[in-house]
């Protein structure tokens, strides 16, 4: 059963013109009540190799999302954190944190 | 009475379960693409096994964007039966029609073995074939099944007897050594407040036949083909 993938044509001008104006940088985190084997094994990891004063890793999620110049950096924000919010992170076991970053605006 | 088996891109149980249902307890079943968004040739809904859209972000989080899945919430509100198995479960958690969540198994392993699960309650369409306490042997195949929730949701499902399957030993006793996976409470499987939407981390439709060393999973598919068969009866 194929899914049938539509390939749009490309409208040099119109790249240009949404090339992407901001970065927004999403962090994913697993919720404090929410037990990390992944992080722990890394922490024993680094433990094991040597490196010392370490008390704790505990992984998760890094999303670089680009946004097009066509919405102001509010409007970025609020779009990002309903992606973030919605698709990125699980509420049931992940807080997610969005930072704007407008160094990249033109 | 009429089964559908959802296919998502990554569903690698699918064939496994339109086989039990249309061989092993002879009903007629459809393999239904994850693009279709209407269900109302069918009476239960299942959603397979596998790894749908690769897994990728989290289990089963791009799949309940699926055409299908806003269909399958309909079919469930309704009424509909609907049974989530392995990825079918972790789908169902992640589109909000079974509370909780799928982490990744504590020791941070794919486990891939027979466990017995302990039938915790008749009372759902899933199990009413089954007898309380009984152990089932059944095989898991999962690196993310360890199940979570809040203090607040395990009290809710414990008081209104919605955990349907606990890992156990042979014998059926719950024991830390019982738990493949790190699973809260031992938990394998539960249901909805009403009781007609059911997820579990075993695959019964492994263990359907006893060519397959155990044939105790088609309990399952004979309770839901009764319930079925009790439905069309009552309309």
């Amino acid at each position: 059963m194929p899914s049938r993938i539509s390939i749009v044509p490309r409208d040099s001008s119109r790249i240009e013109q949404n090339r992407s104006r901001m970065k927004a940088r999403v962090y994913v985190t697993l919720k404090p009540s929410v037990l990390d084997p992944q992080g722990k094994a890394i922490h024993h990891a680094v433990e094991g190799i040597g490196y010392h004063g370490i008390t704790d890793v505990r992984q998760g999620k890094y999303f670089e999302v680009a946004v097009d110049g066509s919405l102001s950096p509010d409007e970025a924000r609020a779009e990002v954190e309903r992606i973030a919010r919605d698709v990125l992170s699980n509420p049931v076991i992940e807080d997610y944190r969005v930072e704007l970053d407008s160094s990249t605006e033109a | 009475m009429k089964f559908g088996v959802v296919v998502f891109p990554g569903s690698n149980c699918d064939h496994d379960t339109y086989h039990v249902i249309s061989k092993v307890i002879g009903q007629p079943v459809d393999f239904i693409w994850h693009r279709q968004d209407n269900l109302s040739d069918y009476d239960a809904i299942i959603l397979p096994g596998g790894f749908a859209y690769g897994d990728y972000l989290r289990t089963g989080a791009i799949a309940r964007f699926s055409p299908v899945m806003g269909a399958v919430k309909q079919f469930a509100s309704r009424g509909g039966i609907v049974l989530g198995i392995c990825n079918g479960f972790q789908i169902l958690c992640e589109a909000g029609l079974l509370p909780g969540a799928l982490l990744r198994n504590d020791k941070l392993k794919f486990v891939c073995k027979h466990v017995n699960i302990r039938v915790e309650t008749t009372d759902t369409p899933f199990t009413l074939r089954c007898q309380r306490g009984q152990t089932l042997s059944v095989p898991i195949a999962h690196g993310d099944g360890n199940y979570f929730c809040d203090e607040q949701t395990l009290d809710e499902l414990r008081r209104e007897n919605r955990i349907i399957f606990r890992y156990s030993d042979a014998r059926g006793l719950i024991t830390p050594e019982a738990n493949p996976n790190g699973s809260l409470d031992s938990i394998a499987g539960i249901c909805n407040r009403e009781r007609n939407v059911l997820g579990l981390m075993p695959h019964p439709e492994r263990a359907s036949e006893e060519i397959l060393s155990s044939a105790d999973g088609r309990i399952i598919f004979y309770s839901l083909a009764d319930t079925l068969a009790e439905l069309a009866k009552a309309s």
